[in-house]
């Protein structure tokens, strides 16, 4: 291959000279230990190269290899239960190689070589398949069947189809086109930066649940949508997220850590293999892949980390499999652009960033949606995507935030203030917005209950209500309430502090199914209506709000989900108390 | 053989730029000799072709461009490190200043270290009790942890973080236990209470001091804290020690990292901090932590000053994203003469949930925290309203919660200098005062935890009150 030579070393920015046939994007190996970069820039006959390692011992001299190839991620089986460098490097692998801290110019494939999967065939030979079309399958792990799919751009008549063990390089089918015989193996590669094709996009329509009350009755997403989750720092995005990763009813989970702490990786990496998926019932980290690249990590591995991990979404979507991808933090993500465009001496746009953070993001969160995939079965996929969204001293203007904001159709907007009172998940309720609400509506009216959307918009409002009742005590004092008012300020409190809070580390808060939320809800607003009427009967306000079963209302969210009937049993109660009640009244 | 050049031609700042120099890579290590017979050292920051900016740690008074010999070392910065290193006193770029002879190195490492591999990481989880209520209590420190002081001028930040030093512990546990004391551009003053505040405790001897004050080269402070960790990660992952790391005052850390960005004229990003002052950030507090199947672990507990006590300021707040929580100092509350005055609200300790309960400190911890926070986050927010109102307009049991804030603050969070309180007596504490509010309020606790830790409590309000009412 070509062969250039460094002119000129500046943090993860490298410029070389001699590399006359580079295309931009193309991978190039840096330096004598060989470190992996990547051209982002062609000038004359010089080429700047970003490098996913650290780069202190290079200078000018030191050779650099051209590949040819662009930077791609390996698919196939034994991408599940991984965890990866922002370059699909293997960190259990690297650990092995070099210890426990990583070292330069490791090299590890993103996939096992020696491993042999259970390959079983489903096409058959004289079969005439095309991109996407199945030809088998492999049990990766026990819940997920891994489909083993014709690459992109290859076609033909199936010649020969083999059944067994097979390691992801050998040959599994064989396949002819114009008397050309083509080997296709379980090992395919993509180009990280190029969405991987699909035969069209389907708006979203389903909900993608997660068991956390304030997302799946207030502000949901959809399966194929876009969501982002801005908050300052120690507002609990990364909990959401975790929370999101466990819970979300998706068949694959795709994790992200872009520059973000590494001992909240380590958890992910303790805990999944312990938690067992609701759904399924079995360990969370067999639907899982993990991409680690944490804040201390190379920043330009960084900025590649987010298309490394959308890409082997895509890949299981094209499968026909729902895949939620959480990215925590798409800022780290925006600093690390901004740290290479400043090295390359670009103009920069607002606060450093460079002008084209729009487009980039844009790009990004396109490639989530809910897609029929290519392949005979045309079988439905769908690709969720989450960033979770750092802005600097919670400030929700600043470039990053508002470029999100223009693409995203999910807002969970985050709060301090919430945060400090131990409200969690500190999602402002009154600023978040979902614009899935109308395709989720029909959902939940078919699969939980036809009552639903009046008791969420009933709620809604009172929590409406309840924030401009609070200007007015704030300046008066509560006495100018109107005792109705005084039960909705009280009910206000209750939705807030009975249902929207939910304690991610309590082992029965922390899941909601969509029955318990409906039934908790309905408890809440059910009392307030019967507070209502007891009030009209001219029942005591002091009575009312003194009753014991707002204590029971207040402990729903610990009801274990096998115990659910005690929840409708607790909606009896609160029509007979109050019988009780009025007949002492009378 | 170094090679040595007398080709600078440009000096910007702490910034030298060297002509026509060969075989030169980035990061390596530079020693200058300044014409007057005195030694520095400096690193690369750039290289192009045959022209390489180097920044000088001394900064680059008395540096002309004829006769200042610039020679490269052929390999990055290092620091020598042997056992012998517990009990000394360093500069910033590691010479021993004590008077005490020469450290012969076992072995030489690179400051900048590697990153550790999530993989290889043991999560977190061994509790410290620091004897302060309001850190043990509802922002617990563990060990691997890194938890910041935020503070301003002016804040008592030097005593709690010598309290925190002085009364670490885990429970149940006797360890070998280190200190890696690293001043940054603060006062003689302040790094002398830290130093005779180890020696009157007798941790000296096993502390390790790196000092560079305020009016020691400023560019030398991008170094030292490397400098310090790198040993710290010797003691802690060769030597099998718990090392505690106290990082004083990364501001002014970064103010460096700003004048070596500025002199070079890169973009800047918000309030002329350079764009990549995250990752920089990133690569001091991730040092941090312990290792699966290694003995040791590295706490770090980075102070800072923010300007203006600003948490938004581009230094706290990037911190923050790095870090695993944070103590924040409240000037409000030290005005009150509360000490330490710690705003627990904003504080946080993210690692906590692991740290704490059954085994590790009580069952309740977590609950009776949650409690405690959401009651003085009540209580606080009753009281700016009885402000603006009068106490008049306050509901009953609002009332209640606002004494209850008061209270909170005079006794569970304000203890004294020494006070050692342990876990048991913190969360006992919790307990008594939150039976002043109605039972029916403690929606975060279990009626069982009410039953076992609070009834005590109960009974003796009750017999004061009678009390009262007989007075």
């Amino acid at each position: 291959m070509e062969q250039g030579m460094i002119s000129k070393v500046s943090g993860p920015l490298v410029v070389a000279e001699g590399l006359t046939n580079a295309k931009m994007y193309d991978l190039v190996r840096v330096g004598k230990e060989r470190l992996m970069g990547e051209v982002i820039e062609l000038r004359g006959k010089t080429a700047s190269i970003q490098v996913y390692e650290e780069t202190i011992g290079l200078g000018p001299g030191d050779p650099v290899y051209a590949t040819g190839e662009a930077l791609s991620v390996e698919l196939g089986p034994g991408l599940l239960e991984s965890i990866y460098d922002g370059v699909q490097r293997p960190l259990d692998v690297i650990r092995d190689k070099v210890g426990d801290f990583i070292a330069r110019g490791v090299e590890a494939p993103g996939l096992d070589r020696e491993k042999k999967w259970d390959f079983k065939p489903v096409a058959k030979v004289g079969d005439k398949v095309s991109t996407g079309d199945i030809l088998g399958t492999v049990q990766e792990t026990t819940i997920i069947e891994h489909k083993v799919m014709v690459p992109p751009d290859v076609e033909g008549e199936l010649k020969e189809i083999y059944s067994g063990e097979f390691t992801v390089e050998e040959p599994i089918a064989i396949l002819e086109k114009d008397g050309k015989k083509h080997e296709i193996t379980m090992l395919q590669k993509w180009p990280v930066r190029c969405g991987r094709p699909y035969k069209k996009k389907t708006p979203p329509s389903v909900p993608l649940l997660s068991g956390q009350r304030v997302i799946d009755t207030f502000f949901p997403v959809a399966k194929g949508g876009t969501a982002c989750v801005p908050g300052p720092f120690g507002s609990g995005k990364t909990v959401i997220q975790h929370q999101l990763a466990k819970w979300a009813n998706a068949e694959i989970i795709i994790f992200i850590g872009c520059g973000e702490r590494g001992n909240e990786m380590t958890d992910v990496l303790m805990e999944f293999p312990k938690l067992k998926d609701p759904y399924s019932g079995d360990p969370l980290m067999r639907r899982t892949v993990l991409i680690a690249n944490t804040s201390n990590m190379p920043v330009a591995a960084r900025e590649a980390s987010v298309y490394t991990g959308i890409t082997i979404g895509e890949y299981f979507r094209d499968m026909g499999y729902s895949v939620a991808l959480q990215a925590d933090s798409t800022s780290r993500w925006a600093e690390a652009l901004r740290e290479i465009s400043g090295r390359l001496e670009e103009m920069p746009g607002e606060e450093g960033y460079p002008a084209y953070l729009g487009s980039r993001a844009a790009a990004f969160y396109e490639r989530a949606g809910r897609t029929i995939c290519l392949g005979k079965d045309e079988r439905e996929g769908s690709l969720t995507v989450v960033g979770a969204v750092s802005p600097p001293g919670g400030d929700l203007s600043e470039p990053v935030t508002q470029n999100t904001l223009r693409i995203v159709k999910v807002f969970w907007g985050l709060e301090d203030q919430l945060a400090y009172q131990r409200h969690f998940p500190a999602i402002n309720w009154l600023q978040s917005y979902s614009l899935y609400m109308n395709e989720t509506e029909e959902y939940w009216t078919k699969e939980v209950d036809p009552e639903f959307k009046k008791l969420r918009a009933d709620a809604m409002a009172i929590l409406q209500r309840e924030a401009e009742l609070k200007e007015i005590v704030r300046l008066v004092g509560v006495e100018a309430l109107s005792t109705n008012e005084r039960i909705l300020m009280e009910t206000a409190r209750s939705i807030r502090e009975d249902f929207l809070q939910q304690n991610a580390f309590h082992e029965v808060d922390t899941f909601s199914s969509l029955k318990k939320q409906f039934l908790m809800l309905k408890t809440i607003m059910r009392f307030h209506d019967t507070a209502l009427e007891a009030i009209e009967k001219g029942i005591n306000i002091k009575d009312i709000l003194d009753a014991p079963i707002r204590e029971k209302i207040s402990r729903a969210k610990f009801i274990k989900e096998e115990e659910i009937e005690k929840l409708e049993d607790l909606l009896k109660d609160i029509s007979s108390q109050f019988k009780a009640s009025r007949m002492g009244g009378e | 053989m170094p090679k040595e050049y007398m080709t600078i031609r440009d000096v910007i700042g702490p910034l030298l730029l060297v002509e026509k120099v060969t075989d030169v890579k980035y990061g390596e290590l530079v020693e200058l000799q300044f014409p007057d017979g005195s030694m520095g050292r400096g690193n690369v920051l750039e290289i192009t072709k045959d022209t390489a900016l180097i920044q000088s740690f001394e900064g680059t008074r008395g540096i002309n461009t004829t006769q200042t010999r610039v020679r490269f070392v052929g390999k990055g910065m290092e620091v020598g490190v042997s056992k012998d290193i517990l009990g000394r006193v360093f500069d910033g770029l590691g010479h021993t200043i004590d008077g005490g002879p020469e450290i012969i190195p076992e072995k030489r490492l690179s400051i900048y270290g590697e990153p550790m591999n999530p993989y290889a990481r043991d999560y977190p989880e061994d509790f410290i009790q620091t004897g302060i209520s309001a850190i043990d209590g509802l922002n617990p420190l563990v060990r691997g942890q890194k938890l910041p002081i935020f503070s301003g001028a002016g804040l008592p930040h030097p005593q709690v973080a010598a309290q925190i030093a002085r009364q670490s512990r885990v429970l149940g546990k006797e360890e070998e236990l280190a200190i890696v004391f690293c001043a940054m551009g603060i006062t003689f003053e302040e790094a002398e209470y830290f130093i005779s505040e180890f020696k009157r405790t007798a941790a000296i001897e096993k502390a390790v001091i790196f000092i560079n004050l305020a009016d020691d080269p400023a560019v030398e402070r991008i170094a030292t804290p490397r400098v310090a960790l790198t040993t710290a990660e010797y003691l802690a992952y060769d030597l099998g020690m718990h090392v505690l790391v106290i990082l004083t005052d990364m501001t002014y850390y970064c103010e460096a990292l700003r004048e070596v960005s500025a002199a070079r004229k890169e973009v800047p990003g918000r309030r002329g901090y350079p764009g990549y002052l995250y990752t920089d950030l990133a690569t001091i507090y991730e040092r941090a932590g312990k290792i699966k199947d290694k003995k040791g672990s590295i706490t770090q507990i980075p102070i800072l000053s923010m300007p203006e006590d600003d948490k938004t300021h581009p230094i706290p707040d990037l911190t923050g994203y790095i870090t695993e929580g944070q103590i924040i100092l409240s000037r409000d509350l030290h005005r009150k003469g509360i000490y330490p005055p710690i705003d627990v609200l904003p504080s946080l300790s993210r690692l906590k949930e692991k740290g704490i309960g059954t085994g590790k400190t009580r069952e309740d911890h977590s609950s009776v925290s949650n409690q405690l926070f959401a009651a003085y986050a009540r209580g606080k927010e009753a009281k700016e309203l009885a402000i603006i109102l009068g106490e008049a307009a306050l509901s009953d049991i609002d009332k209640k919660f606002a004494k209850f804030s008061e209270e909170f603050e005079t006794r569970f969070i304000q203890q004294g200098g020494f006070e050692n309180r342990t876990i048991e007596q913190t969360l006992d504490l919790g307990w008594e005062l939150l039976s002043y509010l109605p039972k029916a309020e403690l929606k975060r606790v279990s009626e069982e935890q009410i039953e076992k830790y609070m009834s005590r409590f109960v009974k003796e309000e009750a017999e004061e009150e009678l009390e009262e009412v007989k007075a």
